[in-house]
């Protein structure tokens, strides 16, 4: 078993050996990616944290580079209600500037360019050291680089990623994406992934906020139900600034979603909310790391699970205080409902503190929907497969209702509630 | 053949019996009240009656307007026109009252082919039966019976019945923890549906109640079996001499 999932491994380090002339920007640090990875390849369970997450599912597919080809692209773009702002478009991972909608000339302060035009591997700490960081490095070739300037408000950006998978031949891609806002700037990035049939997306994101800068950013993680999404988005925070995102994974066979932030300004605020709603066979794992290397920060984490048939959900999340990250406030929360017998969470926190006046706390719950609550909502005339939705929907409410963003919320919303309709209560 | 009939109604809890053969019949447009003292099983015929899980009917039938009771989900239980007033009201954290409120009424009108009502209509009517029993409008903003007072959710479960309009209301100990005032309200929330097409069973401890709702009929649960039935005259000489007498009048 292991055997084959090294070959799907190998097979990754093969084409990276096979394009390396012609794959854009300086070749060093994927020089560096690739020897790191040939020698490790995809990581097992014996991986520490990697121990609830078996990529096992991958092993023996031979992943292809994607191709431009005629997609399904927008039929994909029909299943989100209806926008004005400035779109995005990436397809396979590849920046398409025929379905994208930017104003000609760009917007006052805000500039959008590709990875494949302008490429710039960015400063993600081990990105050629840890496996899906670098698997992207190694093998990005396009993305999006988008850029607030100073003290500018640069609205809202959607930025989708559409994929259109192949049974027989599965696509990979592995976009790298740069959201700079400079000092003062200000954001909504709105990212949504869609697709259908297999593929493999493996993103990586850096975020760099100048002091007082504010990002909010909403994420949609819908792949096909038979994709793997690999993902990795790193944040680094500078002084006073704010970064708040509220994510929702729903798709995705296998899904790993990491990610880390640097918090090097003093006073910076981290939030993010985020939620897994699997059920089939599905397995997600949401991994954090927030260094909290700056005094003054704050960083919250509430992760919500909703695990039904035989999902799998599982959250990591590590807090690591800096000696000199005095006065830090930080704290991670996670709670899963399981709907069924067989869907299972794991949850790990941990605390690394070496400053000493700090305020740190976290917490895990596991909980089935509560049958006082069900009879109580049947015997008011609500079947009883409504009153689990509006169980779950209560769950998750939160969450969604906080979103500052109408058009966001909508999306996140829908895709809660659609949730249901497939799914046999 | 009377609105709620019950033969011969046994049920059990874990195993343990505690319904030992409930006889009881209420025609249309009465109201009926069940006293008996605690642990006799007045809850748990109110349970059993709404349909809850867990509760094991190993003997004796209930028919609901004809129709067989036991057979039916809560929720069609519900939609057929009964309604529990529960002891111990549920809180609903991240539910919204008035949301909780229109869905269960739009769920109802669903079930009897009756169209549902939108949201400003449903306000308007929510805001005149609040207005009737003297209530805060801010109860729809909260999320249901969470951080509400023990008066307050049982006025909240009268809300409901009055939003609802059922033929058949169950009303589980609506009355214990009540000031007067509050008494008052939850009495006129049931006296304001009386009328042919409404009954209902009050189950209380207390005779205060029946000075407001006077009942047609009262019956005393002991141990499981109606030992005792009567009029409202039974509720005043009970007060006066307690259960004590009844049950070894029963046992005997
Ligand atoms: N869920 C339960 N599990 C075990 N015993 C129960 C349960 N509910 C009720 N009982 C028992 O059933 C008996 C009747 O309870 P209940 O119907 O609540 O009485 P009442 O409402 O008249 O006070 C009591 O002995 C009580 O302990
Ligand atoms: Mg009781």
């Amino acid at each position: 078993m292991s055997a084959t999932l090294r070959e799907t491994g190998e097979n990754f380090s093969a084409r990276y050996h096979g394009l390396a002339p012609r794959l854009p920007g300086p070749p060093d640090l994927r020089r560096r990616a690739a020897d790191w990875f040939d020698r490790h390849g995809l990581p097992d369970t014996r991986d520490e944290s990697w121990r609830f997450t078996s990529l096992r599912p991958l092993a023996g597919i031979v992943f292809s580079r994607a191709e431009d080809q005629d997609d399904t692209a927008p039929s994909l773009l029909a299943r989100l209600p209806p926008t004005e702002a400035p779109l995005l478009v990436f397809t396979q991972g590849r920046m398409r500037a025929d379905l994208s909608r930017f104003p000609a000339g760009g917007r006052a302060g805000i500039s959008v360019a590709s990875f494949a035009n302008e490429p710039s591997f960015g400063n993600v700490p081990d990105s050629e050291t840890e496996p899906l960081s670098a698997l992207n490095t190694m093998l990005a070739e396009d993305g999006a680089r988008i850029a607030v300037a100073p003290s500018a408000d640069g609205g809202t950006l959607v930025l989708l990623h559409l994929a259109s998978g192949n049974a027989e031949h599965p696509p990979a891609f592995h976009p790298r994406h740069q959201i700079r806002l400079g000092a003062g700037a200000r954001l909504t990035l709105i990212e949504i992934a869609l697709g259908t049939s297999i593929y493999l997306h493996n993103p990586l994101t850096e975020v760099v906020l100048a002091e007082q800068a504010e990002l909010l950013h909403l994420r949609l993680q819908d792949e096909s139900a038979a994709a793997f999404h690999l993902g990795s988005l790193h944040v680094a925070l500078g002084p006073g600034s704010a970064y708040e995102s509220v994510a929702l994974v729903r798709g995705a066979r296998l899904a790993r979603s990491e990610l880390t932030a640097a918090i090097v300004g003093e006073g910076a605020r981290f939030a993010l909310h985020a939620a897994q709603i699997l059920g089939g066979e599905q397995l997600a794992d949401i991994t954090t790391v927030v260094r909290h290397l700056a005094p003054g920060a704050s960083s919250r984490q509430s992760i919500r699970n909703v695990l039904t048939e035989r999902a799998h959900g599982v959250f990591q999340g590590r807090i690591a205080v800096d000696r000199i990250a005095q006065k830090t406030d930080g704290y991670q929360m996670n709670k899963a409902l399981l709907l069924s017998e067989e869907a299972q969470i794991n949850s790990k926190p941990e605390l690394e503190i070496f400053a000493d006046d700090v305020k740190c706390s976290h917490g895990a719950t596991v909980g089935a929907l509560d049958p006082n609550q069900l009879f109580y909502l049947q015997s008011r005339g609500v079947p009883k497969a409504e009153a689990r939705a509006i169980l779950v929907a209560a769950f998750l409410g939160e969450m969604l209702e906080a979103i500052p963003h109408s058009w966001g919320r909508s999306v996140l919303e829908g895709a809660v509630q659609s949730w249901w309709k497939d799914r046999p209560v | 053949m009377a609105l709620l009939e019950i033969r011969g109604l046994a049920a059990e809890v874990e195993g343990k019996p505690i319904l030992r053969g409930v006889d009881l019949s209420l025609p249309e447009g009465e109201v009926h009240a069940i006293m008996g003292p605690n642990g006799s099983g007045k809850s748990t015929l109110a349970y059993v009656l709404a349909g809850r899980e867990g509760y094991h009917v190993s003997a004796g039938s209930v028919r609901f307007d004809g129709e067989d009771l036991l057979a039916m989900d809560p929720e069609a239980r519900a939609a057929a026109g009964l309604f529990l007033a529960f002891q111990y009201p549920v809180e609903l954290p991240g539910v919204g009252n008035a949301n909780f409120l229109r869905t269960a009424l739009n769920a109802v009108r669903r079930a009897r082919a009756e169209p549902e009502i939108d949201a400003m209509k449903f306000l308007k009517e929510a805001r005149a039966a609040l207005k009737r029993l003297s209530m805060s409008e801010e109860m729809l903003k909260r999320n249901v019976n969470v951080g509400f007072s023990g008066g307050e959710k049982k006025r909240n479960e009268i809300f409901q019945m009055a939003l609802l309009r059922p033929r058949l209301a169950i009303l589980d100990e609506t009355d214990s923890g009540l000031d007067i005032d509050a008494l008052k309200i939850v009495a006129n929330g049931v006296n304001a549906l009386r009328g042919e097409k409404f009954s209902a069973l009050v189950i209380t401890h207390y005779q205060r109640l029946l000075d407001h709702i006077v009942p047609d009929k009262v019956h005393v649960l002991s141990e499981g079996r109606i030992v005792r039935s009567g009029g409202p005259e039974l509720a005043l000489s009970l007060e006066e001499s307690g259960y004590a007498g009844l049950v070894a009048e029963a046992a005997a």
